[in-house]
């Protein structure tokens, strides 16, 4: 797959733009979060939104309150009569579409926008539970949060990592939070306040699950002769690849994010890079035991040694692989399809060195994973560089 | 460098029904199966998958395309669900397009599945929540309503008749006789048509095509592959789509200026620059027939205002100068959603390469058009397919 994926050329980041992540934006609905986040991205490209080729939207119906909500989607992207298209999926899976996109040779320039209005919806937990399969799962009556339990414990049981190492994985990233001004979650905590916060869905916590936040990312890209012409910065995207593990969750190895695993080895595949190459992550940490277990899945640490290397400041902001120096889900707030495009963004103001009081040192390579959320196992990967 | 050549190379479909005893997953699997088994592939030859479905509310399921990955064969791979409302179907083989010519992978799965009769009572209530929730929803607006609005301004505009537009049913209706997968085939005349029950005038039930189930599957390979698997691969040479204003009622109805963009950016990549001298088979989207005549001018098919005449002068029969709907469409094989528009892409398939049994039109056709369409009166989608 390496270097064939990418037969036109690289593909860079010209712009970006966000609005939020705030737990409620009562000022703003979420085409207004949209234009805002918009107009920022296209203003730092340079470009006009006619100038833009195509536009990818990544939404789901029923975090929207629509069906086919992909015909809500133009207007504030002044996209209007222009190839728009929706995937149901992750940012980071629509991000991919676009590199594809631009390597087809008739697209130079995409805009990629992903959304999160989760203050908007009255009943979260019951539109979770409508993922579940209609014959096998409903039936049991269970929050869909049950699954993130049983994971969490699987995944407890065979790494040997502890229920501790995973508050500390809160503690860590909410404190991160603290330093970025895009954060909404951001607080000082200590284990044992993570430890006390009650049950989820044993062994989780309820500190240990990311809270929703509302708010909107919105990316260009461009193919590399665009990027080098108007862009002073770019930020390439090296490597993108997503993947969808064994679909349903009762015959799936839970321990494992095998999703994670495979499309990290086709993103360094194809960045011709590997985990050495990595100097900073934003792994996916809607539950603090997942961003454990995407460390070890993706090979940023061993089987095993995830919660050692958290414990001991491995993984903080000036350890030898900061991992969500954004402060992650946990601490900006979790944004649904739009999580993964504020882990890009994140990733490019570390490469362009803008990223002020949670910047990592040296930062050239930097790794960019998601994950839809339960009762899914479906991912994906970026590796960006900024050289 | 520019794009690579994609070809389709192998097809599949269910029967369309009002009521399929199989699930969703079910069905997607029967689609695909066939289609691999057509062109002598296993799953494991498959390195990437596309899915397209149009809403989650008529399966309840929210993250339909996470629901329906197993089925499609998505377990392990990288594994996507695209979306364009009712534009999907023929959206689906655009998005795989966009996987084989971007040098991706090599041979895409490309699956468009629906299953409408999943909805309590009708599928009528998932289309309420398509509306605008402040300023039409209160209204209790169906989506019939907004189609007797646009097919009287049609008819205004050109000054033409029920019956006129009637033709069009009785031509698909019949057409649909000589379709396996037929869910609403039947020789009817002009007279059944307009006395059927009326819906919404001018609708009335015949005009209008059934909901349904039903699943379609097609695979596309690069030009090397294609050509080691068949010496009758099927070129996807033009695709093209487009998405106009989600303000519906701004706008003037008679005309769809999305398909026109949308065709243009098809015509414009396979090199067609003479659509109504060059295109030998058509299949617009027909979920009402006055739709068929819309997207023939939309489609540059012919001048607007002419579509209805040249129908009733036999023009759009199997056997006239350029046969429209051979399939049956819409209104005659079915209309689950996104299985429809890509049952109109096989429908090309199969002509193209002389494999259209009793609906085979004559004359060796080596161009064809495919178009769906979709959202709030809003979405073209396009692809020309060549032998």
């Amino acid at each position: 797959m390496s270097g064939r994926f990418l037969m036109n050329g690289r593909v860079a980041i010209i712009g970006i733009g966000t609005e939020g992540f705030s737990p409620v934006t009562p000022h703003l609905s979420f085409k207004e979060l949209t234009y805002c986040a918009a107009v920022k991205a296209y203003r730092q490209a340079g470009l006009h939104p006619k100038e833009i080729d195509s536009f990818i939207t990544a939404s789901e119906d029923f975090m929207e309150g629509y069906s086919i909500f992909d015909e809500y989607v133009p207007d504030q992207m002044g996209a209007v009569m222009r190839p728009v298209h929706t995937v149901t999926a992750e940012f980071l899976q629509a991000l991919g579409v676009g590199v594809m996109m631009i390597n087809t040779a008739r697209f130079k320039t995409i805009a990629v926008e992903a959304h999160s209005k989760a203050s908007n919806i009255k009943t979260l937990h019951d539109v979770k539970a409508f993922a579940l399969d209609p014959v096998y799962l409903r039936p049991l009556e269970e929050d869909a949060e049950f699954l993130a339990g049983l994971e969490m414990r699987r995944f407890l049981r065979d790494s040997g990592n502890t229920e501790e190492q995973c508050a500390q994985v809160v503690v860590k990233n909410r404190g991160n939070a603290l330093l970025n001004p895009l954060a909404g979650h951001g607080a000082k905590l200590r284990v044992d306040d993570v430890m006390a916060s009650g049950a989820v869905s044993t062994p989780l916590k309820r500190l240990d699950a990311a809270a929703a936040a509302d708010g909107a990312v919105m990316v260009v890209l461009a193919a590399e002769d665009v990027a080098r012409s108007l862009c002073a910065n770019p930020v390439w995207v090296d490597g993108v690849s997503w993947f969808s593990a064994e679909g349903n969750p009762w015959s799936r190895d839970l321990g494992v994010a095998n999703y994670a695993k495979l499309a990290a080895r086709k993103a360094f595949a194809m960045a011709g890079k590997t985990v050495r190459d990595v100097d900073f992550a934003e792994v996916c940490d809607e539950y603090s035991y997942k961003e454990l277990q995407h460390l070890e899945s993706l090979g940023l640490a061993r089987p095993g040694e995830a919660g050692y290397l958290t414990e001991n400041g491995f993984t903080s902001l000036n350890g030898d692989l900061p991992v969500n120096a954004s402060g992650g889900s946990l601490g900006v707030g979790h944004a649904f399809e739009a999580s993964g495009g504020m882990k890009v963004v994140e990733a490019v103001l570390q490469l362009r060195g803008e990223a002020g009081a949670h910047q990592v040192k040296n930062a050239r390579t930097g790794l960019v994973q998601s994950w839809r959320g339960v009762p899914t196992a479906t991912g994906a990967v970026a590796i960006l560089s900024n050289e | 460098m520019g794009y690579r050549r994609v070809a389709i190379v192998g097809a599949g479909l269910t029967k369309f029904v009002r009521r399929a005893q199989e699930t969703g997953p079910e069905l997607s699997w029967q689609a695909s199966k066939m289609a691999l088994d057509s062109c002598s592939l296993r799953l494991k030859d498959v390195e990437m998958i596309t899915l397209g479905s149009a809403p989650d509310g008529f399966d309840g399921v929210h993250m339909k395309g996470e629901y329906l990955l197993s089925g499609a064969g998505g377990s392990n791979k990288s594994y996507i669900r695209n979306f364009v409302g009712g534009g999907t179907g023929v959206f689906a083989p655009i998005h795989g397009w966009m996987h084989v010519a971007s040098g991706a992978c090599d041979v895409c799965l490309v699956v468009a599945e629906e299953k409408m009769s999943s909805c309590h009572p009708t599928p009528q209530g998932a289309f309420i929540t398509i509306f605008d929730h402040t300023t039409e929803q209160p209204l209790k607006p169906t989506l019939i309503w907004i189609f007797a609005l646009e097919m009287r301004r049609y008819m205004e505009r050109y000054g033409l008749t029920r019956a006129d537009i009637a033709r069009v049913a009785v031509k698909n209706k019949k057409n649909a006789m000589d379709h396996p997968s037929a869910q609403v085939a039947g020789e009817y005349t002009v007279d059944d048509i307009l006395n059927s029950e009326v819906l919404a005038e001018p609708v009335h039930r015949l005009d209008i095509s059934p909901a349904g189930d039903g699943a379609a599957a097609v695979v596309l390979a690069s030009e090397d592959v294609a050509k080691r698997l068949t010496d009758r691969p099927v070129w996807l040479d033009g695709v093209g789509w487009n998405l106009d204003t989600s303000y519906w009622a701004t706008k003037d109805l008679y005309y769809p200026r999305y398909v026109e963009k949308a065709a243009r950016m098809a015509y414009d990549m396979a090199g067609i620059k003479e659509p109504h001298k060059e295109i030998q088979v058509a299949e617009p989207y027909d979920p009402f027939d006055y739709k068929e005549l819309h997207h023939m001018e939309g489609l540059l098919l012919c001048p607007r205002g002419e579509a209805a005449r040249l129908t009733a002068e036999g023009y759009t029969a199997r056997t006239g100068n350029l046969p429209t709907c051979p399939s049956g469409g819409a209104l005659g094989v079915g209309n689950p959603i996104a299985a429809t528009g890509l049952m109109k892409v096989i429908e090309l398939f199969l002509q193209l390469r002389g494999e259209a049994g009793k609906r085979q039109i004559p004359g060796k056709p080596r161009v064809g058009v495919a178009q769906a369409w979709g959202d709030l009166m809003q979405v073209g989608t396009v692809v020309v397919c060549r032998s």
